[in-house]
């Protein structure tokens, strides 16, 4: 059994809480107490029906003002996979949270109203999840039941967003029609849309293949911590110099000629170390330590790959940055902490080349600033050189974060760009 | 061209994860701390810091919250693993903080010291410094865990606020705080409790007794099965009967509650489990069951 991860996007009018509260309860995900809690609640305020978005509000502040403010994890399995939901809310500080959401995503679903077609709001979320780099996009046309279940109306919307999406980096892109209240499509094939040939949101979900998703190709080992025992009572572990962290692409297997950067120079791998016992190969997302043949100066935020395939060597950024800070403004010459994989590094802000609208496209080149849920294309100086890939290539060589140095908050994501 | 499909279970992925979150703070942090209370979660968690680390020992202490009313098989189970790994163990007792004065006990039949942990726990981080705070919680256990980071910022008074939250994006983690405050790390996010327990059968991983199917005098308070003890307050009219049953979840005396079951194996709590309608919390805690937005106040406040 594998695990995906999925992102929601829409609001609650497009019925985004109840189609996750039917896959969770359909999945046996909600427990009678939940399920008992939220009636309670529902009958308290004087609801009519189960108000399953109850399940998903989760913070005192969320039910008294009627709101969600944050992402929210939810889990369900089926016997052939474990779900992992990034449910994120549909207003104010959109940007944020589903570029939050989507940044380990597999999947995005994104939510249309049958009725209202797509909207604004549709092609927001169809641009960050290109943006972000999702690998499969399904959207489910909902409320297929106010529209009589109507083929045409669902041909129209299939139409007018493949001409949108076809402007975008989207390789995957999956149509459902469904009624989450009525459960049409959800979790098997609804008889009321005999015309759909195509399998439920659940099948999809379930089936959808994402192991060639992750980048097996460049070998990217981000050395994280090293790990020297020294324990003079452990005899055979006196001289061991390990080099632990998560592989961030490609297989690496022992004998494999390897190349360090910054030094630039090879070795050979010597033995790939897990508790467990040392493994013949290591490839995403696996946690190994890693031995070499010749002894390196090597110290975390050091980065493993190919001599023939390498990344980046750069002080110099070019990326996509998307501006998460409430108060403080993204400006040229703003001075900020960069985090790359395990390299953390200061960073100053060369350029704003561009402002981008994430309804229209436009790209505002007169723009001096980046505010809350703004995106722009930056270029950044760094301290020290960075081993980056295009966040295209590999999303966990070409994402990185940027840090406030006054309030430590963290207040940009980035993407690199034009990196090769 | 690739062979095969590299496919990777979902423990493989979850163990991957939180290996590389406690390197992660091991790396970043000055003075780390694992809060170990012998329970379930935060026995796996303790597995994945041996397997994060090897063959190095773990390299920071483990912290104990003692209520002083503790299961004896808990207590027993605390001492003798953390002995069995040479791991430093921190024991901050909230019998001490009465007896300072810190704190004051609730009286009456629900009397619980669950709360006045939170001042134990804060002192005890203040006292030794800790910047970083490993904790097993896991997002699926209620609602307000499902939003709150892998790297939780809590401000110089150990707060929790759940809207200023930073981003977390990727795998990458913001570990910059000002003196005084510090960050609660759960590595365990992401598992939810059958994930557990599948991880426990896996590794084969040693559990408190009390998780097993046992014989134990009980009675009933709210639905829920209190265990005869000195420090439980019962009643005149809360009688005491024998009964087979077993811990799904390992807190204080006072507020933890059994389950009547006869699962004697792993293999056999795993089967239970799948089949369940009622949340581990819902079941057995009473601490959560305060008002609807219990969890979330007492983390505000600085619990777990």
């Amino acid at each position: 059994m594998d695990i995906l991860r999925f992102a929601t996007a829409g609001s609650v009018d497009d019925g985004k809480s109840t189609l996750i509260g039917r896959l969770l309860f359909d999945s046996k995900a909600i427990f009678e107490d939940q399920l008992e809690a939220v009636e309670r609640t529902s009958r308290d305020r004087g609801t009519e029906y189960t108000d399953l978005s109850l399940l998903t509000d989760g913070l005192r502040a969320e039910r008294e003002q009627g709101i969600t403010i944050d992402v929210a994890y939810r889990y369900f399995a089926t016997p052939r996979r474990k779900f992992i939901i990034a449910d994120t809310p549909g207003h104010i500080q959109y940007t944020r949270n589903m570029v939050t959401g989507a940044s380990t995503a597999d999947l995005a679903i994104i939510l249309i109203d049958a009725r209202k077609g797509v909207l604004e709001q549709s092609r927001r979320h169809a641009f960050l999840t290109s943006l972000l780099r999702v690998p499969h996009l399904v959207l489910a046309v909902n409320k297929m039941d106010l529209v009589g279940y109507s083929r045409e109306r669902f041909e129209e919307i299939r139409e007018e967003f493949t001409a949108f999406a076809s402007k975008l980096n989207v390789t995957d892109l999956t149509f459902i029609p469904i009624s989450a209240l009525n459960g049409d499509n959800v979790v098997s094939r609804s008889e009321n849309m005999p015309w759909y040939l195509g399998t439920s949101l659940l099948h999809h979900l379930e089936n959808v293949h994402i192991a060639s998703d992750r980048n097996l190709v460049d070998v990217r080992f981000p050395v994280q911590y090293v790990i020297r025992p020294q324990r003079a009572t452990d005899h055979a572990f006196h001289d061991y110099r390990g080099y632990a962290g998560q592989v961030a692409g490609g297989v690496l297997k022992p004998g494999d000629e390897v190349v360090h950067l910054p030094s630039g120079l090879t070795t050979r791998i010597a033995s790939i170390d897990t508790f467990d016992g040392p493994v013949e190969e290591a490839f995403p997302p696996m946690s190994v330590t890693l031995r070499f043949e010749d002894d390196l100066d090597i110290s975390r935020g050091d980065m493993i790959a190919r001599p023939n395939n390498q990344p980046q060597v750069a002080q110099e950024l070019q990326a996509m940055v998307c501006w998460m800070a409430d108060g403080v403004k993204l400006t040229p010459r703003s001075k900020l902490t960069i985090k790359h994989t395990t390299r953390t590094a200061r960073a100053m802000v060369r350029d704003l080349h561009y402002r981008l609208d994430v309804n229209t496209l436009h790209r505002d080149e007169e723009a001096t600033s980046l505010g809350l849920n703004e995106i722009g294309r930056v270029s950044l100086r760094v301290t020290q050189p960075m081993f980056v890939d295009d966040y295209a290539r590999n999303r966990m060589t070409g994402g990185f974060i940027l840090v406030d140095e006054s309030t430590n908050g963290t207040v940009g994501a980035g993407m690199i760009m034009d990196a090769s | 061209m690739l062979q095969r499909d590299y496919t990777t279970s979902q423990l493989d992925v979850l163990e991957a994860e939180a290996i590389h979150i406690m390197r992660e703070v091991a790396a970043e942090f000055e003075r780390p701390c694992l809060l170990f209370s012998g329970g379930k979660d935060s026995i796996v968690m303790l597995r994945i810091a041996e397997k994060a680390f090897w063959p190095a020992p773990i390299p920071f202490p483990l912290m104990h919250v003692d209520t002083g009313h503790n299961f004896d098989e808990v207590i027993e189970f605390r001492d003798r693993r953390s002995a069995e790994l040479g791991a430093r163990l921190i024991v901050a007792s909230v019998q001490e903080s009465i007896d300072q004065g810190r704190v004051v006990e609730d009286t009456g039949r629900r009397a619980s010291r669950n709360r006045l942990q939170t001042t134990t726990l804060l002192d005890a981080i203040e006292e030794h410094e800790f910047d970083a705070v490993f904790g097993g919680a896991r997002r699926d256990e209620e609602k307000a865990r499902a939003k709150e980071r892998v790297f939780s910022f809590r401000d110089d008074f150990g707060q929790w606020d759940p809207k200023n939250q930073r981003p977390e994006l990727w795998n990458l983690y913001n570990s910059r705080i000002r003196k005084g405050e510090h960050i609660r790390v759960f590595p365990l996010s992401n598992w939810t409790e059958l994930d557990v327990w599948d991880y426990i059968r896996r590794e084969g991983i040693e559990i408190p007794s009390i998780y097993f199917a046992h014989t134990r005098k009980v009675f009933e308070r709210d639905g829920m099965l209190l265990p005869d003890s000195d420090v439980v307050r019962r009643g005149d009219d809360e009688a005491l009967f024998e009964s087979v049953v077993r811990y799904r979840t390992v807190g204080d005396m006072t507020c933890t509650g059994a389950v009547q079951s006869s699962a004697g194996t792993v293999e056999e709590i795993i089967e239970e489990i799948a089949a369940t309608r009622i949340t581990e919390r819902g079941a057995t805690r009473a601490d959560d069951r305060a008002s609807e937005a219990a969890m979330e106040d007492r983390k505000r406040e600085g619990y777990f």
